[in-house]
């Protein structure tokens, strides 16, 4: 076993006992031709027969999903932007330019589409609004100020000017398939398992409902079932990539947003694909999740964003909860030997 | 559409990684928008103004494709010298009648042709029976004598004739009744002209924004305009593509379930105009005319053998008289209002939700209500099927369950899956669909009902004495029956006789080319002759794409004659070479066969063996009078016309009219909206005043409605299933942020629509998305509306087609559905019957009193 | 099962004696997750079909198992739509296997308050008469037609379906015979 097995680069399928392992494969998902259309979400929930997550009307520009639950393993974020990126290959600029339009509208939208409740049907379900509050952190509000929410006032935004630019962000999440996966770290009942291709599913025939996994996902992916109690999340559709078959979103997807492949394959490709995007003068085209060296070793499942991580509701660097796992079982057995030598002592020192 | 249309649009997203530029002109910003590199806020209904200024740009700079211009349109012809513009009579052609409300097309004829045009009777009864278009196809004959001026200067050339015309069409008459910016208007004709030409072109691609307007075909044809000047049709990577809606809508209209058509676009008989076979042929094939229309014999005669068989004979004109006759309108529209004039007994319902789906809902739900009987066949239980239970009109009273007559019969369709047939797609193709199960329950194909209704109204009639019952008795119904329970017709079967066949030997006809006019071959759609040739089902041909050349001709059938692209001659310049390496596609080359044959990645949209040289003799007609060069083979001239002589109700060329309800005077001309549109001036279907009326004012703002990437039309396939009500669960509307501060709308609160016909409840979405437009120089809001939503399904929601009235476009009677005026209040609607005093004071706040009509004339102003 | 293969299946003694010890990866692999394959590999049939939402004509393969359409998914042969579905055509397997489908004739006598249950044959006889009534009490000799009977649909249904349709209601003289195609 390397002494990295919890952090760090890592090829997660021989490190998890496979000997004669597959490449490992994965998403790459280039939000640059994203269309919004939530074919995934629909493949998905058709192959996976998720059920669905009650209807509900969330405000949050066209997304009523919320967030990746337990019944939503696709999940398509929409965001309104009054801004344009530098180059025009990726965005309107000067879409609204000339127009009698006023100051934007999409943060105090967030804001009530955040305190607009829902019941997805599972447990936590969708994180408190995470995109919405992630939109309102793009622009500052055009009437009261709110307060407490986080970087309102990020650089280069206007408040209360006119909005002239515009560009509508969509990205499909999904669980990141990370190489050190927090959630099956913590797994007391070995529900969760890396796959041959690196990939991380829950087992639906072990998972006792436990719970564990949920607070132990640094993305806030995986969440239970009411009514079933178990754990569930994309499984990068297992069975079918068993068979040699694309996982039902990225079949689906008419815009190739999603890709399926060999993860290093997929690598490659995203980063010619920023190296595009950059020549035509979308500075913003950055990847997440990508590096090896970031706090969950990597993703199975890594993105093109067009803006910062935080706006498309991505926490801006995961690190898996058990990083420090070794160290911590260190201390704690050092706590026990402590604890046992001083048993050890005190019952000497009555016999004596 | 990447909206509607996603799958399509991976070509778009496709193109754009190669380097196209992609521009999106829309009132809101749409996912398409998303994704194009420009986008053009405009206003709904202002679509002409928009495009003029193209063609104004194109004239003004001479920046057609000039070449292309004079071999393969009309640029050059000379037009009658009475011809008078709207530019010369604000608003109106020359030869308008007041009484009648059309046109007198005399004055728009070439010079020399005046003879040979429609009166206004012609006229009116072209729009009662939207058959204007089929004199476009069908035109009276152009000899070769046209005058012409090939140096495009001479004062009545179409050239000049278009140039004068769409002279006022500037940037800032764009910038005013659009409300785009000049900037960026010219940003949009320079990416367009520049993208267009030798080695370059353009596609335009719309959908019915453009189609669903009480001036919506002369939209189509502004575009049409623009791509001819710029020489982009025909070619490949050009065009102007229809994005049709439904599966097999484009097949629905080449096989129509249409009052005024025939299979392959054959007009239905007009009592009058066609009262004997010879007549009714005549004005289909007119003796003299030029082009494929004149084998219309052919096609007609093939139509009567497949539909009456051995009972068509020469001697009864091929049963012709069997056939039932038109005397005016009889669409969707007038047979609702007859519906509640009580003058319709049953009506069939075939995958179709008019209670939600078409305009004014509650015209179409009380037509209904007033039937003997009505049959849905649908795969769920749709609004159609419930108004007298659920409706709308239950709850503010108007409508009583137990006061209702109508009988109504719910028999359950089979889905796609469970039944083979084709659908024909939107470039025309036709693709075999395999059966993968049995229907559940009593779920039947329509094929089975049609056959089996067919067959039960046959048995019941055999004896008849009654010669009304003589054309059904000689109808051919012999269908052969298969499946588990032996009472299934074949599809293929039926598509053999669509294809057409020999009489004799019953061999499947190669194409329409084959067709004969002697009664020997019997043909069900003359345009779809091919599509089982050597005994193939050619439709269900299935070679992986990915084993093809782009062109991918191995894949389905299209019709006509498997060519892929239309008009495909003009991808080659007058001389049979392609006009670029780049833009190659269908050509002439002079060592293939005898003496040479058109080849290229397409089937050529020409005589194989006609080379560019050849030159039609001395009174030549029909198919052999097509020049070498004449591209357009079916039109009666072999041109495209940017200028349109006969063939259109509302003007031989596109002008601006505002919409039927607008907020705003029309900037260009006295005349307000379109002065020929079919209008139904009755009480119960009002019409929201514009100016210059008085009290434009009480319905402030522009409305438009459309569909949503995650439901389809009514509901009816989408509402009824988890995945997709999820993604979209409730009515809304979306307002921009302007909107929403001066009526004080909250994001996600309620919103009250009004206008003349109802008021609808829907949940705010205040978006960035919209933006008010300057306009004449004042701010003019619009809002937004999906017209998915009803009372019945998984989720539900009030109807936006409650908002819209019914007013048509004069050419094909489609309604004007997308746009309209509408006050906008926040809060609930009144409930139950508390809404009819609510409307009832809109009503009268509107001057929309008893003796109120709309002018169709506009009045000169003080 | 004996003795010997239980133990071995039980994954402790897996993780404790094989290459993951710390029992995440192929020691964790449950029988049945081991056992998982693609439902569309065991289908019975597989048909070559069509959207039937828009009119872009995406490709659809239907798979079949036991007489049930277990798959509805893009046909990548397809160089229309090469394997792609947006939403609705990915949901199309809801659409025809949802239980929301009716699937029984249903009747609402006149002046009726609610649905009642028909067969399908006493429909289709009722249907019948009701059709060749209505056209009688329209019909209208001079022109060889009835304008008792209206009609509007037909662009999701089949051309061969349209083609009846039409045949049928233009010998019978009925003349309002619509579809979506004017909306």
């Amino acid at each position: 076993m390397p002494s990295n097995s919890l952090y760090g680069p890592l090829d997660p399928a021989p490190d998890a006992g496979y000997t004669d392992a597959p490449p490992r494969m994965g998403f790459f998902t280039d939000t640059s031709v994203c269309i919004g259309c939530k074919a995934c979400e629909v493949a998905c929930k058709e192959w996976n027969g998720v059920p669905d997550d009650g209807f509900n009307l969330l405000g949050m520009s066209y997304d009523n999903t919320g967030g990746l639950t337990a019944n939503s393993w696709r999940h398509v974020a929409f965001i309104e932007q009054p801004r344009a990126s530098s180059g025009a290959g990726t965005d309107t600029p000067g879409a609204f330019a000339g127009t009698p339009a006023g100051p934007s509208a999409s943060a105090h939208s967030a804001v009530v589409a955040a305190s607009a409740g829902q019941d997805t049907g599972t447990d936590p379900g969708v994180p408190p609004a995470v995109d919405a509050l992630a939109a309102a952190g793009t622009v500052a509000p055009p009437g009261p100020q709110f307060l407490g929410m986080p970087g309102h006032d990020l650089p280069g935004r206007i408040p209360d000017a006119p909005r002239t630019d515009f560009r509508w962000l969509m990205m499909s999440n999904v669980c990141k398939h990370c190489t050190h996966a927090g959630c099956l770290d913590v797994c007391p009942t070995g529900a969760l398992f890396r796959t041959e291709f690196g990939t991380v599913v829950v087992q639906e025939d072990i998972c006792n409902g436990c719970g564990y996994c949920i607070p132990a996902c640094p993305y806030g992916v995986i969440d239970q079932r009411q009514g079933d109690g178990r754990a569930w999340k994309c499984t990068m559709c297992y069975d079918r990539i068993g068979d040699g078959l694309t996982p039902a979103c990225a079949k689906a997807c008419p815009t190739e947003s999603i890709q399926y492949g060999e993860l290093s394959e997929l690598r490659e490709r995203a980063a010619t694909r920023v190296a595009a995007l950059h020549e035509q003068g979308v500075g913003e085209a950055r990847l997440y999740g990508h590096d090896e060296n970031d706090g969950v070793g990597g993703d199975g499942a890594f993105f093109l964003l067009l803006d910062e991580p935080e706006v498309y509701g991505l926490p801006p660097d995961p690190v898996v909860p058990t990083k420090n796992l070794p160290a911590m079982w260190r201390r704690a057995g050092l706590a026990a030997l402590t604890m046992a030598a001083a048993v050890v002592v005190a019952a000497a020192g009555r016999r004596r | 559409m990447a909206e509607a249309h996603p799958v399509g649009f991976q070509w778009v997203v496709e193109a754009k990684k190669r380097g196209a530029e992609i521009i999106h002109v829309d009132p809101r910003f749409t996912r398409t928008s998303a994704l194009a590199h420009t986008y053009v806020p405009v206003r709904a209904g202002a679509d002409i103004v928009f495009l003029g200024g193209v063609i104004n740009y194109i004239l003004s700079n001479e920046l057609d494709f000039r070449e292309y211009v004079l071999a393969y349109t009309n640029a050059s012809m000379l037009v009658s010298e009475d011809f008078q513009d709207t530019e010369d009579l604000d608003g109106l052609f020359s030869g308008y009648d007041p009484e009648k409300n059309v046109y007198d097309q005399t004055t728009w004829q070439y010079q020399g042709q005046q003879h040979t045009a429609q009166d206004a009777g012609d006229a009116a009864e072209d729009r009662e029976t939207a058959s204007g278009l089929e004199q476009e196809s069908h035109g009276p004959p152009i000899p070769a004598d046209v005058p012409r001026d090939p140096t495009l200067r001479d004062p009545r050339c179409v050239y000049q004739v278009l140039k004068r015309h769409y002279a006022r069409y500037t940037p800032e008459v764009v910038e005013q009744v659009c409300g785009v910016p000049p900037e960026k208007f010219l940003k949009v004709c320079e990416a367009w002209t520049r993208n267009s030409g030798r080695e370059r072109t353009t596609a335009l691609v719309y959908s019915v924004g453009w189609t669903q307007h009480s001036v919506g075909v002369q939209y189509i044809r502004t575009g049409a305009i623009i791509q001819l000047l710029l020489g982009n049709m025909g070619r490949p990577g050009g065009g102007v593509m229809a994005l049709r809606g439904h599966a097999s809508i484009q097949g629905s209209t080449d096989i129509p379930t249409l009052f005024n058509l025939l299979p392959g676009y054959l007009p239905m008989p007009v009592a009058g105009t066609h009262d004997s076979f010879r007549q009714w042929v005549d004005s289909i094939r007119h003796p003299d005319q030029k082009g494929f229309w004149a084998n219309a014999e052919s096609y007609a005669v093939s139509l009567l053998k497949a539909y009456f068989g051995d009972a068509a004979t020469a001697e009864n004109d091929w049963g012709f008289d069997w056939l039932p006759k038109l005397t005016g309108d009889h669409g969707t529209y007038q047979q609702v209002l007859d519906m509640i004039d009580g003058k319709i007994k049953g009506y069939f319902l075939l995958g179709q939700n008019p209670a939600v789906g078409s305009a004014h809902g509650k015209a179409q739900r009380l037509g209904m209500a007033n039937l003997d009987w009505l049959v849905v066949r649908d795969l769920f239980m749709i609004e159609s099927a419930e108004f007298w239970k659920n409706g709308p009109e239950v709850a503010t009273g108007e409508l009583v369950p137990e006061e209702c007559r109508t009988e109504v019969f719910v028999v359950p369709a089979a889905s796609h899956v469970e039944k083979e047939g084709t659908f024909t797609q939107t470039q025309r193709m036709l693709q075999w669909r395999e059966k993968a199960v049995e229907p559940p329950g009593d779920c039947r194909s329509e094929l089975w009902f049609f056959y089996h209704l067919g067959r039960m109204v046959k048995e019941r009639l055999a004896s008849s004495q009654d010669p009304r019952d003589r054309g059904l008795q000689a109808l051919t119904w012999d269908y052969p029956l298969y499946g588990e329970r032996h009472d299934e017709p074949s599809g293929e079967d039926v598509l053999k006789e669509i294809n057409g066949y020999d009489v004799a030997t019953g061999a499947p006809v190669p194409g329409f080319t084959a067709l004969k006019a002697d009664g020997s071959t019997a043909c069900g759609c003359w345009i779809y002759a091919g599509v089982y040739k050597d005994g193939v089902n050619q439709a269900a041909r299935r070679k992986p794409g990915a084993e093809q050349d782009w062109v991918a001709r191995e894949w389905g059938w299209v019709w006509p004659a498997d060519r892929r692209t239309l008009y495909n001659r003009a991808s080659a310049d007058p001389d049979g070479r392609p006009w670029s390496e780049r833009k190659k596609y269908v050509w002439w080359d002079p060592d293939a066969g005898e003496a040479g044959e058109w080849t290229g990645y397409d089937v050529p949209d020409f005589e194989k063996t006609k080379p560019p040289s050849y030159r039609p003799p001395e009174g030549a007609t029909g198919v052999a009078a097509i020049s070498g060069d004449d591209a357009f083979i079916m039109q009666g001239d072999g041109k495209g016309w940017l200028y349109a002589p006969s063939g259109l109700i509302d003007g031989p060329l596109p002008t601006h009219y505002e919409s039927v309800e607008s907020p705003v005077r029309n900037p260009l001309y006295r005349q307000q909206a379109n002065p020929t549109r079919k209008l139904y001036d009755r009480t119960d279907n009002l019409v929201n005043p514009s100016p210059p009326e008085e009290h434009a004012e009480v319905f402030p703002f522009i409305f438009s409605t459309s569909r949503l990437t995650e439901h389809h039309t009514a509901g009816g396939m989408s509402r009824q299933l988890a995945y997709l009500s999820e993604l979209q669960p409730a009515m809304f509307v979306e307002v921009s942020p302007e909107l929403a501060a001066l009526r004080g709308l909250d994001h996600l609160g309620w919103a009250t629509i009004v206008t003349a016909r109802s008021a609808i409840e829907a949940r705010v979405l205040v978006t960035d998305r919209l933006t008010p437009l300057r306009i004449d120089g004042r701010t003019v809001h619009q809002v937004w509306l999906p017209y998915h939503f009803g009372f019945s399904g998984l989720v539900t929601g009030d109807a936006a087609n409650d908002l819209i009235g019914i007013t048509l476009d004069p050419n094909v009677l489609i309604q004007e559905s997308k746009v309209g005026t509408c006050d906008m209040r926040p809060g609930r609607r009144p409930e139950g019957p508390e809404l009819l005093p609510f409307l009832a004071g809109y009503r009268r706040r509107a001057g929309l009193d008893p003796g109120h009509h709309t002018p169709m004339l506009t009045p000169p102003e003080d | 099962m004996g003795v010997r293969t239980w133990i071995e299946g039980w994954p402790v003694y897996r993780q404790l004696t094989g290459t993951d010890p710390l029992g995440r990866g192929a020691a964790a692999q449950s029988p049945r997750s081991k056992a998982l394959t693609a439902r569309t590999g065991t289908a019975d049939s597989v048909a070559r079909s069509v959207c039937p939402y828009c009119a872009v004509g995406c490709g659809q393969r239907v798979y079949v198992s036991d007489g049930q359409v277990t798959q509805i998914e893009g046909d990548p042969d397809s160089p229309i739509s090469r394997g792609r579905l947006c939403p609705k055509g990915s949901a199309s397997k809801s659409l025809v296997t949802s239980d929301r489908r009716v699937t029984e004739v249903l009747y609402r006598r006149p002046y009726g308050t609610d649905w009642e249950r028909l067969d399908l044959d006493t429909a289709m006889d009722m249907i019948a008469d009701r059709v060749l009534a209505a056209r009688d009490a329209g019909w209208d000799p001079r022109h060889n037609r009835t304008l008792g009977i209206s009609s509007l649909g037909g662009a999701t249904l089949d051309n061969e379906e349209n083609y009846l349709i039409k045949k049928l209601f233009t010998a019978m003289g009925a003349i309002q015979i619509e579809n979506q195609a004017r909306i």
